[in-house]
């Protein structure tokens, strides 16, 4: 992989001036994901979402190679259709053989563990050779933050919302990265903007899969977790030194940790240094939940474990 | 340019519109199973592991990825194809607004098929009916003759007019009858398409556009959605320029409307896809008794023929228009809300008698076609409209 030097001369293709929030973790994954594609052409698509909202408001667009954004659940099926011209327009001979061209894809967590989840696992199956990046945020954040799928347990959402009767989320966050590696497709990893070189490196191995390869990084959202935008990259390098998203990679076939050497080396942390800087957590820490916190770090615990005996089974 | 050589074949209409699928040879093809549109489907996919066309076929999970796939497809510069019906149509029915919101000229065949609930794989056009206000240029065939070649001319309308085009036949009654078309050669077909050189492609070298951006801000929308309005209002012009030139090749004609007996009709219904074939058979056998009855088969539904009709219509004492779907809760079925709004528009005024007729594949009997002219009489006379009735049904 390139060093940090080279990397920050490699061609900018998500612009400035956009229109995300400060600290929004969407664009530093995009621009983080899109360093692993090198100097090849890359085209691009994105459900509808912040992502696609914030950076193609008519007339302008700050993408500098191609971009498609259909709609809100086909983001995937949308890039294997261009994907697919590609190849059938260089069976045509309108495209030299020798072209390259990088496919992406991507989409916010509620377009792809919910609404785009069919659409993914679609164009996965297929086997068009193309990247799809969920930028995971846990909620629907375009919208005001609603519950998906891949909002974590007992996390607030204002429709998993806190009070007498309920404390947030009742149930645990589906487990899309490992459902993408049983497609049994060439790349699969998990990411976090936290650890920028781990994820151009898993980025880059997606990039030169002979395949589809699925990327979930780890995007903190500062309007939805509740947390000071200045910390974005620390909350979501927290998220993995406190083994609550774990970075992993399953490279054709094989299961690989790849957390970081130093954390594993001085210890985990414990996952209320993840969970108490969070608003979105803030009731967890009232007097009477003492259970519940407990239960964070419970299933945080055992989903680590599983993780790591499925990664030695190799 | 000079008629082509043609050769005549018994096959299904499917089997036909697969013919054409082959001789187009789109860059891309995207399609999810669905009777009874399948065996266009299967057949194409046949045409594939054999070799003979260059496209790339991507079995998609769904008809929502279909559409979405084509999208993404044409966007990119190819020349894109699919088939669908009733269920499958509607399942897309998003992306049929983002195809034609986008301007893409992706050719879809729709297999005319009923729609749940009750589930029923027959022939109506409630699916159709669903997508008439999407934006897509649509078209109905009467047989499988006009099925393939409505197919072969969507191409050219569609790329011609940066307009989706569905051209459609009738489920079971055209898809799956074995019937006799005269089929082009290769080579004409070919020529008669073109190649398809789309003004922005994502995957024009050294020129990238984003595509789908988002158009909230002012009156972009607003704008864009008047452009839409002008180009599907032009493409009747275009069609038959292309229907002109497709005639020059096969002799045969196109015309937006197709009249029977209406030289001297006092009396016409007005009818889409193959029921205007069992409506002309009565209105033969009525001519010879020496009634002036006569039938209005219309093959562009959109962009809707108003004038034609409105001309067409304007020396009858009394009209009926057949629907092969619902409009629940509107005063009758959409043929007879649009036939209704192109003669006010054209200042016609004769009496119209809305019917709703064989959904699900409902039986189009004869006698029942013949009780619309005798009610007809009766409208003619001056008998008030019972309003909406429903043929066949108790």
């Amino acid at each position: 992989m390139a060093n940090i030097k080279e990397l920050t001369k490699q061609p900018e293709r998500l612009c400035g001036g956009h229109r995300l929030c400060g600290g929004c973790g969407a664009s530093i994954a995009v621009r983080q994901c899109l360093m692993g594609a090198g100097d090849s052409e890359v085209v691009v698509s994105s459900a509808t979402g912040c992502l696609e909202v914030s950076t193609t408001i008519y007339p302008y667009s700050s993408w500098n190679g191609s971009f498609i954004h259909n709609a809100f659940a086909n983001s995937a099926a949308t890039m294997s259709g261009v994907e697919a011209a590609f190849k059938g327009l260089k069976a045509a001979g309108k495209i030299p053989e020798d072209r390259d061209v990088k496919f992406v894809a991507f989409g916010g967590d509620g377009g792809t563990y919910d609404i785009g989840f069919q659409s993914l696992s679609g164009a996965m199956e297929r086997g068009h050779n193309m990247v799809y990046v969920c930028y995971d945020n846990g909620a629907y954040m375009n919208t005001g933050i609603q519950r998906s799928s891949a909002t974590p347990l007992h996390a607030w959402a204002t429709t998993a919302e806190v009070g007498e009767a309920q404390q947030g989320k009742k149930e645990n966050r589906k487990d899309l990265t490992a459902i993408m590696a049983e497609h049994h497709i060439p790349y699969v990893a998990q990411a976090s903007v936290g650890y920028w070189k781990d994820l151009v490196e898993k980025a880059e191995k997606a990039f030169n899969a002979d395949g589809p390869a699925f990327l979930n990084v780890l995007a903190p959202c500062p309007r939805g977790w509740r947390t000071k935008p200045e910390d974005t990259t620390e909350i979501a390098r927290l998220a993995v030194d406190t083994k609550f998203w774990p970075l992993f990679e399953v490279d054709h076939g094989e299961w690989n940790l790849t957390m970081p050497a130093k954390v594993v080396r001085e210890g985990f942390k414990p996952v209320v240094d993840f969970l108490k800087p969070q608003g979105r957590f803030k009731h967890l820490f009232k007097p009477g939940n003492e259970a519940l916190l407990e239960e964070m770090q419970t299933t945080t615990d055992e989903y680590y474990s599983w993780l790591e005996r499925r990664c030695a089974a190799e | 340019m000079a008629k082509a050589e043609q050769k005549t074949t018994a096959a299904t209409g499917n089997a036909f519109v697969a013919e054409a699928y082959r001789q187009v040879a789109p860059d891309v093809v995207c399609a999810y199973p669905i009777t009874p549109q399948t065996t266009i489907v299967e057949e194409f996919a046949k045409f594939v592991a054999k070799g003979k066309v260059h496209t790339e076929f991507v079995a998609v999970e769904s008809e929502h990825s279909s559409m979405s796939a084509s999208i993404g497809a044409s966007a990119a510069g190819a020349r894109t194809m699919t088939a669908t019906s009733s269920q499958g149509l509607a399942y897309m029915w998003e992306e049929l607004h983002i195809a034609s919101g986008l301007r893409l000229p992706i050719i879809m065949t729709n297999t005319n098929r009923a729609i749940s609930a009750p589930i029923n794989i027959h022939c109506d056009h409630s699916d159709v009916m669903g997508a008439r206000d999407t934006g897509w240029v649509i078209l109905f065939a009467e047989n499988a003759q006009e099925a393939y070649d409505h197919t072969i001319m969507s191409v050219r309308i569609a790329e011609e007019n940066s307009l989706p085009v569905m051209p459609t036949l009738d489920g079971f009654i055209t898809t799956h009858s074995i019937a006799r078309a005269e089929v082009l050669d290769d080579e004409s077909v070919a020529n008669f398409v073109g190649e398809f050189t789309p003004e922005h492609a994502m995957l024009a070298e050294g020129k990238p556009v984003t595509v789908g951006g988002f158009a909230s801000l002012g009156n972009a929308y607003l704008e864009v959605k008047k452009a839409e309005r002008e180009a599907i209002d032009a493409s009747a012009d275009s069609i038959l320029a292309i229907g002109k030139e497709f005639e020059e090749l096969t002799g045969r004609p196109y015309a937006h409307i197709e009249g029977y007996g209406m030289e001297d009709a006092e009396t016409a219904i007005i009818i889409l896809g193959s029921s205007a074939g069992n409506a002309r058979a009565v209105a033969r056998e009525m001519r010879a008794e020496g009634k002036k009855v006569g039938v209005i088969k219309i093959r562009t539904y959109r962009p809707f023929p108003s004038k034609e009709i409105a001309e067409m219509v304007k020396g009858c004492k009394a009209i009926a228009v057949l629907d092969r779907a619902e409009s629940f809760g509107a005063p009758a079925g959409p043929l007879a809300l649009d036939t209704m709004s192109a003669l006010y528009e054209n200042n016609v005024m004769v009496p119209l008698r809305p019917y709703i007729y064989g959904l699900g594949g409902a039986d189009v009997r004869l006698d029942l076609i013949r009780s619309v002219y005798d009610d007809l009489d009766k409208a003619a006379a001056g008998e008030p409209s019972p309003g909406l009735v429903y043929l066949g049904a108790h």
